[in-house]
């Protein structure tokens, strides 16, 4: 791991995305039980993940610490079956660690029951996947609804929030639309919309772009891109170099360890890119 | 999940697959169907039974002496039997003495009644309900004349071959033609016809207008009961307390005409209609059990039908169940989502079991002697029933989904 950048100035640079720097998060992520400072939204210690396939145990994950501050535009790389998935369904709490700690906003969720977590998920948490994962038989309103429905709002409100979500991806005239009448980038700008709805701490994104174009993959970056210059807390998977370039910090995993974590910068010149 | 929003989802998703969820609602459908045609007909005979029968045939605060039991409910040993025919016959002084001792108010007449033959010159002969009795008669039976009029205690007295007839005897003797001062042969014997009684209907198919009524001193006293004596003495008072003391009154006479000690048994009756009212009682119980299995059979098919179909629901909806788990949903959202569902459409089916019972018991009672009632209760209970049966058929699989991992859920194609 390159401690280049260990040192810099993370908060307050002109026109580019606040970023954390190596030795903050060292801080954080080496103090077991700790509960980390609000600042953080993200942080793991020693997170593991390991499948029982019949008496053969796959270590997805052997022991994970990744700290993430607010604000902060992550980019997850990695050859495949390196474990990014894993990693974004247990920060989305989709699923829970084998071991280790996860800290959501200085709440330890590595040890909540599945009904606590899908209050997590509802509240901080929006999930953006590579198939979309859109109800095919509801409108994008209602698509973008559901996690309104689950959070006990009141139908007129649902409405109102969910047509301005739609409104800030410049969907409001497809509102009405069923996902089979959208085309791909559109379906994932309703279902950016559905993550952001419930204003959630951080927006995940499991290889957004792995499904569409090249075109229409640049024009959803732009939307997450537009989103964390907004403030919006975003990690992301993808295993494209350009694509992981939009973002200020790039995690590379390789066989459930964090290979790299650094600024951009190092990652473009690492492959090339700069 | 508000509860208003699960029922959204569960009609649309009714509407969505309109064919296979009216197969899967058949079961329910049936069973709610026969339960409300069964429970209408048995409640229409029982109110049937205590309005019609016991109200009008055999009479609100009124009773009958009689030798032995007119109506028999239920078994009666041979011995029973044996000790009936051995009682005295009663014979009209006896009634006499007791129309006397009655509390003032009180209406009594002799009833005498059997099948004879009436002819007229205008039709074939045919079997008429006859009946000898009294002018009170028609008090107690409330009997209104349309023409004509009743007889009177002179005509009692002397025997005077009069006759009151019914509509139907009326239209069958006399077609299109007055009866009035027209001439009945009844068991050969010419009767002088002096009124028509009012339409009564019809009791379980039976016309209670096919009959004809004449003094029971009358030439067919004889052929009702050729040994002199009485079938009964209908006794009508004015409320149930008035009841009682007649009848305490009455049973006092005829056990002091008869000479009875106090430890003998009386050896008459004094009918009312509570014993007919219980028997009805117990038979409307028995038939409710007994006719409601058959539906229980169907509503457990249709319990076993929509378990099934929401087993497949939730196997197809697999991704959508991790879809909404991802977006939030706790296992109780998920739960009472797959519920509503079960619920919805086996009330949905319960509900067109209704209508279809109704109508049934509606048919039933259109095209034969049974009565039908739909009883509000039964539609309650049918409703409760078709919530029900979805709650339990839905628990399995509802419970399964809920507790579905999200990931693998997701992972669903
Ligand atoms: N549910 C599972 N059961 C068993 N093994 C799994 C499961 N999910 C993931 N894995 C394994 O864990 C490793 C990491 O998978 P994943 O996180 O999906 O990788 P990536 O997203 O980086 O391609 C792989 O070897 C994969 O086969
Ligand atoms: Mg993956």
């Amino acid at each position: 791991m390159s401690d280049t950048y260990s040192g810099d100035t993370t908060l307050g640079i002109t026109g580019e995305h606040a970023i954390s720097s190596t030795a903050e998060r060292r801080a954080v992520v080496t103090s077991p039980g700790a509960t980390p400072s609000r600042e953080w939204v993200i942080v793991t210690r020693g997170l593991k993940r390991e499948y029982d396939m019949g008496g053969e145990v796959v270590r997805a994950l052997r022991g994970v610490d990744v700290a993430i501050r607010r604000n902060e535009y992550v980019a997850i790389m990695g050859p495949s079956g390196s474990g990014k998935s894993t990693l974004m369904n247990l920060i989305g709490c989709l699923d829970t660690p084998t071991a280790g700690e996860y800290w959501l906003n200085g709440v330890l969720v590595s040890k909540m029951e599945d009904d606590e977590l899908a209050r997590v998920r509802n509240k901080e948490i929006g999930f953006v996947f590579q198939t979309f994962n859109l109800l095919p038989r509801a409108t994008a309103l209602h698509n973008v609804e559901l996690p309104l429905v689950y959070a006990g709002i009141p139908a007129d409100e649902r409405k109102k929030r969910a047509k301005e979500a739609l409104e800030a991806v410049q969907l409001d005239n497809r509102m009405h639309h069923k996902p089979n009448e959208l085309s791909g980038g559109q379906r994932q700008r309703v279902a950016i919309a559905r993550a952001l709805v419930n204003r959630p701490s951080i927006l995940l994104a499991d290889e957004p772009t792995g499904n569409l174009d090249s075109a229409t993959s640049t024009e959803i970056m732009k939307v997450f891109e537009s989103l964390a210059r907004s403030g919006q807390t975003v990690i992301m998977v993808t295993h494209e170099a350009d694509i992981a370039a939009h973002a200020r910090r790039v995690v590379v995993l390789r066989d459930g360890l964090i290979a790299s974590d650094d600024r951009r910068e190092a990652f473009k010149a690492q492959v090339g890119l700069a | 999940m508000p509860f208003f929003e699960a029922i959204k989802l569960a009609l649309s998703q009714i509407r969505v697959q309109k064919l296979k969820s009216f197969f899967t609602l058949l079961g329910v459908m049936i069973g709610v169907m026969f339960l409300i045609a069964v429970v209408s007909i048995v409640e229409g005979m029982s109110r049937y039974m205590t309005e019609e029968f016991a109200g009008r045939i055999l009479g609100v605060n009124q009773f009958t002496l009689r030798r032995s039991p007119n109506m028999q409910f239920g078994d009666v040993s041979e011995e029973t039997w044996r000790a009936w025919a051995r009682r005295p016959r009663i014979y009209p002084p006896e009634a006499k003495q007791v129309r006397d001792a009655l509390p003032s108010g009180t209406h009594a007449a002799i009833e005498n009644i059997n099948f004879l033959t009436a002819e007229s010159v205008f039709a074939r002969p045919r079997q008429v309900m006859s009946v000898g009795t009294e002018p009170e008669y028609f008090d107690i039976k409330k009997y209104r004349l349309t023409s004509g009029r009743a007889f009177s205690e002179q005509e009692v007295l002397r025997g005077s071959p009069v006759v009151v007839i019914g509509v139907d005897v009326a239209e069958h003797f006399f077609p299109n033609l007055d009866p009035l001062g027209r001439e009945l042969r009844i068991v050969g014997q010419p009767f002088q016809v002096i009124g028509v009684l009012e339409k009564q209907g019809s009791l379980f198919g039976f016309s209670l207008d096919r009959f004809a009524i004449a003094p029971y001193t009358s030439p067919i006293g004889n052929h009702i009961n050729p040994r002199g004596d009485i079938d009964g003495l209908v006794v009508q008072a004015m409320d149930e307390v008035v009841l009682g003391d007649a009848m305490e009154e009455t049973r006092g006479v005829m056990r002091s005409i008869r000479r009875l000690q106090p430890s003998d048994p009386d050896n008459f009756e004094l009918e009312t209609s509570a014993g007919a009212l219980s028997f009805f009682a117990q038979l409307k119980g028995k038939l409710v059990v007994f006719g409601t299995a058959l539906p229980a059979i169907g509503l457990i098919v249709g319990a076993l039908v929509i378990m099934n179909i929401m087993l497949v629901a939730v196997a197809e909806r697999t991704r959508e169940i991790g879809i909404r788990k991802a977006l939030g949903a706790r296992r109780r959202d998920i739960m009472r989502q797959f519920l509503v569902e079960a619920a919805t459409l086996s009330l949905f089916g319960a509900a067109i079991g209704i209508v279809l019972g109704a109508a049934m018991a509606k048919l039933i009672a259109a095209t034969t002697p049974l009565p039908a009632a739909v009883a509000l209760w039964s539609v309650i209970a049918a409703l409760a029933v078709g919530a029900g049966v979805g709650i339990v058929a839905g628990i399995y699989p509802a419970n399964r989904a809920a507790r579905m991992d999200p990931i693998l859920a997701l992972r669903q194609e």
